[in-house]
């Protein structure tokens, strides 16, 4: 019974936090695109005058696609038609099923794997189940019975099938240096230091594995520069063309989920994943003490920074709205709850102050660091697939079919032949 | 540990996974309205009616390039075990590997010269 409880709560916690990045996702590429545009983005709607800078109208949009029609139009293969989408989204976020959060929580008897399913295929899982996104595809556009949407859903398929080679043979580097498929274990061996000082993390034991990664991912989640399955004026919208209100707001999330979920792959593969850089888990559970009171005082000037912040936009915005408007006491809200979280973090300072942790509330505290960390570096990949979205203009179809097959793949197999001939020296030379 | 209670949070999140869409396309059921329409459930082609069969021939690149996929995914495939046990098997493994990536290149080159990755 315990057994099945913990496999609920994992599923749980990865479910969340794919649901919690996707609006996330959807907030940066809004205000990021903005920022990069140097306009101010969306900042109107609000709920009893709190905007949230903009978060506000994630929830519009939401409210607003649920009470749409939903419209089948008649000429389309109703049945195909309608399960495309759950193809398109339910498979994106069942693929987070192997993706480590942390180092193993162990206590007792307990020795509990951070991720869904310990599955032995590891990595391969993602690629199975990433790649029958593709399914999802091919039916929206075949589907649909319209010109736009057949040819927006080949374009797709024929591009993201042909990244996907790529995107296989990058990996071998990694599992060549790593000695394993199984996400944990390659995240344990970037733990290791190389030359005594450099974490050994992907990106620096397999450079041109990650660069080939990171592209073969960006054309994966069909982003910009690679996004031609979408094109105004050749083919419409591609292969959502027939699709509108709530069936297009699942392709829509489903695109942002498969951001999150590039991102933390790039994350675990290349950066680390959960590891803290020069910090192990043995350190984390014997400092945990130490590590909480960081954690705590991190949050404590976190918190006051957001204190500050909303007390200096109280007094820029007041006045600016007529008298009682709500979006006058805005700053004081934002504030109010930034005040409650400075004081729970003191609390908590204070509360765990010479406390002396048991076995589970060491292993516990090592793992909410380790969360911490993992979530910090996904959370920058989604805001580099963001950036460059709007840093780079979009390439040609020609020019990315060239590309995947001219280029990447003759390199992907230079990587694996250097990466083999470099173990092999550094093997023999090191007995 | 049975095979059920190994894999069992994997079928929850999968039932997760699937509860979000269903839920959403379920609430946009009950209470979006419904107003079908002839000009409605037309195909959409930027306004103009609609001409030819949807359906219509189109370009066999997309054919070769599933085909080439095909034969590359099975080698990658391939690949993977000998990757994970490189270190086991060697110099041997990896001049065995180097011949059959030469092998793969190969074919490549072919496909190359003969037109099959041009999109002009």
């Amino acid at each position: 019974m315990a057994v099945y409880l913990i496999g609920l709560g994992k599923a749980l916690f990865i479910f969340l936090f794919a649901l919690i990045l996707l609006p996330v996702n959807i907030y940066l590429e809004r205000k990021g695109s903005a920022f990069i545009q140097d306009r101010v983005g969306p900042n109107r709607a609000a709920i009893l005058g709190v905007r949230l800078a903009g978060f506000i109208h994630l929830i519009a949009d939401v409210v607003k696609l649920i009470f749409k029609e939903m419209m089948v139009p008649g000429h389309v293969n109703r049945w195909y038609f309608m399960i495309a989408p759950f193809i398109g989204f339910t498979f994106i976020l069942f693929a987070f099923a192997v993706i480590p959060w942390a180092d193993n929580l162990s206590f007792g008897s307990w020795n509990i794997p951070m991720q869904v399913a310990d599955l032995n295929g590891g990595i391969l899982f993602i690629l199975a189940v990433t790649s029958l996104n593709v399914y999802g595809i091919v039916l929206a556009g075949w589907a649909s019975n319209n010109k736009f949407s057949l040819l927006g859903g080949l374009r797709a398929t024929a591009q993201m099938v042909s990244y996907e080679i790529p995107l296989g043979l990058s990996l071998v580097g990694v599992f060549m240096v790593f000695q394993s498929v199984h996400l944990n274990e390659i995240v344990r061996g970037q733990g290791e230091l190389l030359f005594g000082f450099l974490p050994k993390w992907g990106v620096f034991v397999q450079p041109l594995g990650f660069f080939l990664f990171g592209a073969a991912a960006f054309a994966e989640t069909n982003r910009n520069p690679f996004d031609v399955a979408e094109g105004e004026s050749e083919i419409v919208a591609g292969y959502h063309t027939e699709y509108s209100g709530i069936r297009f707001a699942l392709f829509y999330m489903g695109e942002y989920v498969a951001i999150a979920l590039a991102a933390a792959m790039l994350a675990t593969l290349y950066f680390g994943g959960w590891q803290i850089p020069w910090v192990t888990t043995d350190m984390l559970r014997n400092n945990s003490e130490l590590a909480l009171k960081i954690m705590l005082s991190l949050g404590t000037v976190g918190s006051f920074v957001g204190l500050l912040t909303m007390l200096g936009f109280d007094k820029k915005m007041r006045g600016t709205w007529p008298a009682g408007d709500l979006r006058n006491q805005e700053g004081r809200i934002l504030g109010g709850i930034a005040f409650l979280l400075l004081v729970a973090h003191i609390a908590a300072l204070v509360f765990f102050n010479g406390k002396v942790f048991p076995e589970w509330g060491q292993s516990t505290v090592a793992v909410l660091a380790q969360v911490a960390m993992f979530t910090m570096k996904t959370l920058f990949f989604c805001w580099v697939f963001i950036w460059v979205r709007w840093t780079l203009p979009r390439f040609r179809y020609d020019q990315i079919m060239r590309l995947g097959w001219k280029n990447l793949i003759p390199i992907s197999f230079l990587n694996i032949f250097v990466t083999g001939l470099v173990i092999l020296l550094l093997d023999s030379r090191g007995g | 540990m049975p095979l059920a209670e190994k894999y069992s949070s994997l079928f929850f999140l999968f039932a997760l996974a699937l509860a979000v869409p269903t839920i959403m396309v379920f609430l946009a059921w009950v209470t979006g309205p419904r107003r079908p329409g002839s000009e409605k459930s037309l195909p959409f082609e930027c306004g103009v009616d609609p001409t030819g069969n949807p359906r219509r021939r189109f370009g066999v690149k997309f054919f070769l390039v599933a085909l080439l996929f095909l034969i590359f995914d099975v080698e990658t495939i391939f690949i993977f075990p000998w990757a994970v046990l490189f270190r086991e098997l060697g110099i041997f493994g990896f001049i065995e590997m180097s011949i059959f990536l030469m092998i793969l290149l190969l074919g490549l080159f072919y496909a190359w010269k003969k037109g099959a990755l041009e999109w002009e």
